[in-house]
């Protein structure tokens, strides 16, 4: 899983002397959202991401369950790195990992009962979501705890936008609606938040079914890299240098 | 020994503690975030099986505390109509100690994939007040019509009764029965009517019984 992660320069501390000090956290918050996607780039914490994605709020849901996760792990990660050795470094971040989810697991189980009752095992399986232990090992151990957790936000943030983008995608084309059941977050007054899109939709049952979060995964990620190859294109353009966009996807 | 045997030793001392000290923390953070919020799970998951039952027997109609006052039927024949082996609780609702109604669980074991799971409310004369199919893994989109989230298809059952177990009525309108199936469909339905009308036949055999 480390291969994915390791392979950005970024992870790695590299801050140059004369760049302002905000520059560093600017990566960091790029990385996160766009260009280390953990979701859209790593590739990682994808069991979750498919399974639970065929309605916006479950992704939701489990997104900021994931968010939340990272953001402690990385930041106790990050505060005992210089106390453990190199040794037993991955069992004490996977016990971190395991106690957080656990935590937050019996937090949703007392006070979003019945959310905690849909998203059911895919809660304690954050523990396994490689997107998790990818961050402790390549950056929290190696950085500062203010970027470590700025770091986990970030990462959990992007992470969390492709899952609730993705449910969407699928609730919208699979169910013809969109925020439904969303009171199972948001208290009773979200029951009108639902939006139908046609009253007699039937909807696309392929969306809705395993099949549907890969071909719509597959999609997201095919925009991404062509709008990433376009913006390259187009500043090569710009210097004057011919590129065919095929080389800049499979790079 | 030599000093870096010595000190291979006293590193692996070092670090087994430190992780015994990580795994201790953790076990204590744990029973105590557990211990916190023990009361308020439970509160919810009571709250919880509360709203389900509204659903089945209206609340207006009872003022006592169902999960309070139950009756667990044990005897085999039922239970096979019940579609378990497992004991099954009937929660019981009573208005000013007269019967108001009783709330049970049955399982319609031969749904499209699995069983499927069913909250049956009942009156004292033996009718209906109410069903919802609470747990099942049929097709979304074409078996999760049963769900009263997706189609109104469940409050067919609402206010009906069973004569016997040849009760022409009850089973999906393909079979020459009252209830409507699902287009593309048929055998989720047909499961759970067959389910309501076996659990219908145990309430209408234990009668008078299931309220003492």
């Amino acid at each position: 899983m480390s291969n994915a992660t390791t392979t950005n320069p970024a992870d790695n501390e590299t801050a140059v002397d004369k760049k302002p000090f905000w520059h560093d956290y600017k990566i960091i918050i790029e990385n996160g959202l766009w260009n280390n996607n953990q979701a859209l780039v790593a590739l990682l914490g994808l069991c979750p991401l498919l399974a639970v994605s065929n309605n916006t709020i479950n992704g939701l849901g489990l997104g900021l369950a994931t968010l939340l996760v990272l953001v402690l792990s990385n930041a106790l990660v990050s505060a005992i790195r210089n106390h453990v050795s190199d040794e037993i470094r991955i069992p004490v971040f996977i016990a971190i990992i395991a106690t957080m989810v656990t935590v937050i697991d019996l937090l949703m189980n007392a006070y979003f009962h019945t959310l905690h009752g849909i998203l059911g095992i895919f809660i304690p399986l954050i523990v396994t979501n490689c997107a998790i232990l990818g961050r402790a090992e390549a950056y929290a151990s190696k950085n500062n705890i203010d970027k470590a957790i700025v770091d986990g936000f970030f990462m959990g943030l992007g992470f969390l936008l492709v899952l609730t983008l993705l449910g969407a995608l699928r609730e919208v084309i699979g169910n013809g609606t969109l925020f439904d059941q969303a009171y199972l977050m948001f208290g009773e007054d979200a029951r009108s938040w639902t939006i139908h899109f046609g009253d007699n939709y039937q909807g696309v049952l392929l969306a809705i079914l395993p099949p549907g979060a890969f071909i719509g995964l597959g999609l997201i990620i095919a925009f991404k890299n062509w709008f990433d190859a376009r913006k390259i294109a187009k500043q090569q353009n710009q210097l004057g240098i011919q590129v065919s966009v095929t080389s800049m996807v499979t790079k | 020994m030599n000093n870096t045997t010595q000190q291979l030793i006293k590193t692996m001392f070092s670090s087994a503690g430190k992780l015994t000290l990580f795994v201790l923390l953790s076990i204590i953070l744990l029973l105590s975030i557990k211990a916190l919020t023990a009361p308020a799970i439970e509160k919810a998951e009571r709250e919880n099986l509360l709203n389900t039952f509204g659903q089945v027997l209206p609340k207006a109609l009872y003022n006592n505390d169902p999960l309070a006052n139950t009756y667990t039927i044990n005897d085999p024949n039922y239970l096979k109509l019940l579609g378990t082996s497992q004991p099954v609780t009937v929660y019981r609702a009573f208005k000013d100690q007269q019967p108001a109604g009783a709330i049970f669980s049955a399982i319609a074991p031969n749904g499209y994939s699995g069983n499927i799971y069913i909250l049956i409310g009942v009156y004292p004369d033996g009718r209906i007040s109410g069903v919802r199919v609470i747990k099942h893994k049929e097709t979304p989109g074409l078996g999760d019509k049963v769900e009263i989230n997706k189609t109104k298809w469940v409050l067919e059952f609402d206010g009906r009764k069973v004569r016997d177990d040849n009760d022409p009525r009850w089973a999906v309108k393909k079979d020459g029965g009252d209830f409507d199936q699902f287009t593309g469909a048929t055998i989720t339905p047909r499961a759970v009517v067959g389910a309501v009308k076996h659990a219908l036949l145990v309430v209408n055999d234990l009668g008078e019984r299931l309220y003492e």
